[in-house]
């Protein structure tokens, strides 16, 4: 399964104890967040353990028969309501700019429509820039004027690989058969809905977790800082199936992705499209 | 052995109709008794069932491991923890820490456990019916809606939950009426046993909170016979508005789980340490504003759903605040040992064993109250590592302390003292290595309510089965140790509560704790 020749770094691997290699900044910025808040737990929890453990080693009753304590401390109680609150406070403010960093909305370069189903997803690109558009079109600034790219539609479904037919570089319960294809550098919208139950669209390497609600359109942002091929899983509970319809993303440079994407359904017509561009009568 | 009719009219008078707080309490008792037993032994199923990347145990029957985390969930939320730590301690110690002569409403005590027991009878039943009941205990439609569910299953969980639910109301409306009238004297919080304090804040959270799930699942039940279309997008409804009210009853829920077991703490801690417990107007301080926060908070539940931005930031900062009270509770059972003259026997240990790890699962649920870090952690092993380690070493080691600390006072009978630090250590370091690997699972990714997994996972989840099986010997020890007890145990007269009354080694007389 883990071939000498290639790093496969973008699943667990066993006795793991700790997040998959972060892929995008999203990703960076919660292990960042989580290392900087565990910093606190651990002081704080050193700090209750060795005080229970030295609590249980002084005040038992072969050293100290007899009790004695008051029952009132007035300024030790404000300090242990203060000190908290400024740990607290500490803790939250890098979470807090992290969230709202998450929620930062670009203008996307490409945008992926995922729908969850029983027990599959169906991945759906629309409105796909061309190079040629890309280089020339100067209006690729504002939300407001982003340019409409008559691509047509690619859709295809993607469903786990059994594990009878895995090949030797394929992951049991990881793999699928058609992976979803997204550029790297450049930044993506994710519209995540279902057409029958909750589902969750999660990699944990590109820090993303929205579920698949009917009659409801998530949307997030994502930007891939490296090629791989990253492994998810659904994270809602959906059924029987649930542990298999995982979700696999090939993340290649711009050139690779329109190639896979041509791939993917060469009678398409963005893949005529694409063919008109690079003047190539066939691949 | 003789069953003359009489004797079997007279337990049948004193058992099924029983108006009497203790013998009620003993009832919820051996419901909670009972509900633990399936509860566990569904969670050595489920153990079993992971300890292999493959299936193991259930033949690929993916529908029944669902039902079977399902009815674990919901067994050991509704009848284990609340029959044991608000039924049964409630009933048995309310009244007598009041010094009233019974809970205010007996007959309404007495329908509120035997509408209880139906509804454990209801819910095990619904995970034999057709497929079971493999929505997860969330019960989040549209799983639980009539296309994905099609079996009397769900609906009949919903009439369990329903009469667990009633149960409960009438419950609570008992422990709020006896503790506000019928104790003697006033009731300010400064005087009030912190164990009334906690039962009572507990039964307000509950009086709250139930009456919005009993809204939800019948809404969900018309949803699914009476073509309403609440939660269906396809009739205008919203799957996510179950979730609210799911969670506007399921948040408030995990503070009603572990309420009674810091009032059972505090009372285990100023007994055993032979004086008062500190500073008891923040301690009855703190229960108040837990209670009021922990209602406040259902959105940390939620973070991945597609919440607003500032709705997410809202939820984020009420859920961290909760620490604070939470905090100060921990610090001041610290200084309550501080200073004391601690014998380390059952009640005691386990009050300890309570402390360090309710701090731990405290700790990573601030982690996780984070809403940015929730991403990668929302619906991951992480979250069942976390609520484990509150509830199955918070709670549960709240009701193992109070159960050893007063079972020699409702019982008579003095259980051997080895035995009790046996079933401690056996079941401190099974629950550790069940548990805490899964936080090292989730991190890596794993998530949850899945019966197969990738073979990366399986080295800590074999860890985890390991440390369950340890704990399952654990439970089983104690069981043995009830029944050992019960039938060769030592009488032991009411010395033991004269021993306790003492402040500073002097004896006070009238303290009753």
């Amino acid at each position: 399964m883990q071939n000498n020749f290639y790093i496969w770094n973008d699943f667990p691997v066993n006795k793991q104890i700790s997040f998959q290699s972060p892929a995008t900044p999203i990703m960076e910025g919660i292990i960042n967040v989580h290392h900087e808040v565990m910093m606190y737990l651990i002081f704080i929890f050193v700090f209750v353990s060795c005080f229970l453990i030295s609590i249980i080693f002084f005040f038992n009753n072969t050293r100290n028969p007899i009790s004695c304590i008051r029952l009132h401390a007035p300024l030790l109680e404000i300090l242990w309501t203060f000190i908290p609150f400024m740990i607290l406070t500490a803790i939250l403010i890098p979470s807090f700019a992290l969230l709202y960093a998450i929620d930062e909305i670009y203008l996307p370069f490409l945008t992926l429509k995922v729908i969850g189903r029983q027990w599959y997803w169906t991945y759906e690109y629309s409105q796909i820039p061309l190079m040629s558009s890309l280089k020339s079109n100067n209006s690729f600034k504002s939300l407001e004027t982003s340019p409409y790219f008559n691509s047509g539609t690619i859709s295809y479904d993607s469903y786990m690989v059994a594990e009878e037919d895995l090949s030797s570089e394929q992951i049991r319960l990881l793999s699928v058969d058609y992976p979803v294809l997204l550029p790297i550098e450049q930044h993506i919208r994710i519209l995540v809905t279902s057409t029958d139950v909750l589902h969750s669209w999660a990699i944990p390497s590109f820090g993303i977790k929205v579920d698949a609600i009917p009659g409801r359109l998530n949307q997030i942002f994502t930007y891939i800082k490296r090629s791989g091929n990253f492994y998810g899983q659904c994270s809602e509970l959906c059924g029987v199936n649930h542990a298999f319809m995982p979700i696999e993303v090939r993340a290649d440079n711009l050139d690779i992705f329109y190639m896979q994407l041509y791939l993917q359904d060469p009678t398409s017509f963005f893949s005529s499209q694409l063919v008109n561009e690079l003047n190539i009568s066939k691949i | 052995m003789k069953c003359p009719i009489k004797n079997f009219k007279n337990f049948i008078k004193r058992w099924f109709f029983s108006t009497n707080h203790k013998d009620i309490g003993s009832i919820y008792c051996i419901l909670g008794g009972a509900g633990g037993f399936i509860g566990t032994a569904l969670s050595i199923i489920i153990r079993l069932e992971l300890s292999q990347p493959t299936s193991v145990v259930l033949n690929g029957n993916e529908q029944l491991y669902n039902t079977i985390v399902t009815l674990h969930g919901l067994i050991m939320i509704f009848f284990m923890v609340m029959p044991i730590l608000f039924g049964a301690l409630g009933n048995w110690f309310i009244p007598l820490q009041l010094g009233v002569p019974d809970m205010a409403y007996p007959r309404l005590n007495n329908l509120s456990v035997w509408l209880s027991i139906p509804a454990l009878y209801l819910l095990i039943y619904s995970g034999f019916l057709e497929a079971g009941l493999g929505t997860g205990w969330t019960l989040y439609p549209p799983l639980s809606s009539i296309e994905a569910h099609s079996g009397p299953s769900v609906d009949c969980a919903i009439f369990s939950l329903h009469l667990a639910g009633a149960s409960s109301l009438a419950a609570s409306i008992n422990y709020v009426v006896t503790i506000t009238s019928s104790r003697t004297g006033n009731w300010a919080f400064e005087v009030l046993p912190l164990f009334c304090t906690s039962i009572l804040i507990t039964a307000f959270m509950l009086i709250l909170s139930l009456p919005v799930l009993a809204a939800g699942i019948t809404q969900l039940l018309l949803d699914r016979h009476v073509s309403t279309t609440f939660f269906d997008a396809s009739g205008g409804g919203d799957a996510l508005l179950f979730q609210h009210l799911f969670w506007f009853f399921g948040h408030p829920e995990v503070y009603i789980l572990i309420l009674p077991g810091f009032g059972v703490i505090s009372h285990v801690l100023s007994s055993e340490t032979k004086h008062e417990v500190f500073g008891l107007p923040a301690m009855a301080t703190a229960i108040i504003t837990i209670g009021v926060l922990g209602c406040l908070v259902w959105g940390h539940h939620m973070y991945s759903v597609g919440l607003e931005v500032d709705t997410r930031a809202y939820f984020m900062i009420a859920t961290s605040i909760i620490a604070i009270p939470t905090g100060v509770k921990i610090f001041s059972w610290l200084a309550t040992i501080f200073g004391g003259s601690v014998k380390f026997n059952s009640p005691i240990l386990f009050a300890l064993g309570f402390i360090f790890f309710f701090t731990f699962g405290g700790l990573s649920g601030i982690m996780l109250s984070s809403a940015s870090i929730d991403l990668a952690l929302h619906d991951t092993y992480y979250v069942v590592g976390h609520f484990h380690y509150v509830l199955s070493m918070g709670a549960v080691f709240a009701i193992f302390s109070g159960f050893y600390y007063w079972f020699p006072l409702i019982s008579g009978v003095q259980y051997p003292e080895w035995m009790g630090k046996v079933h401690f250590f056996v079941t401190f370091i099974g629950v550790n290595l069940t548990f805490m690997p899964m936080h090292f699972l989730g991190l890596s990714g794993m998530p949850r309510r899945v019966s197969n997994y990738p073979a990366s996972f399986s080295y800590w989840n074999s860890v985890a089965s390991y440390g369950s099986y340890l704990s399952g010997l654990g439970l089983l020890f104690f069981y043995y140790m009830i029944y050992y007890t019960i039938t060769r145990g030592k009488p032991r007269l009411n010395t033991s509560l004269k021993e306790k009354k003492q402040i500073n080694g002097e004896e006070v007389p009238g303290l009753i704790s």
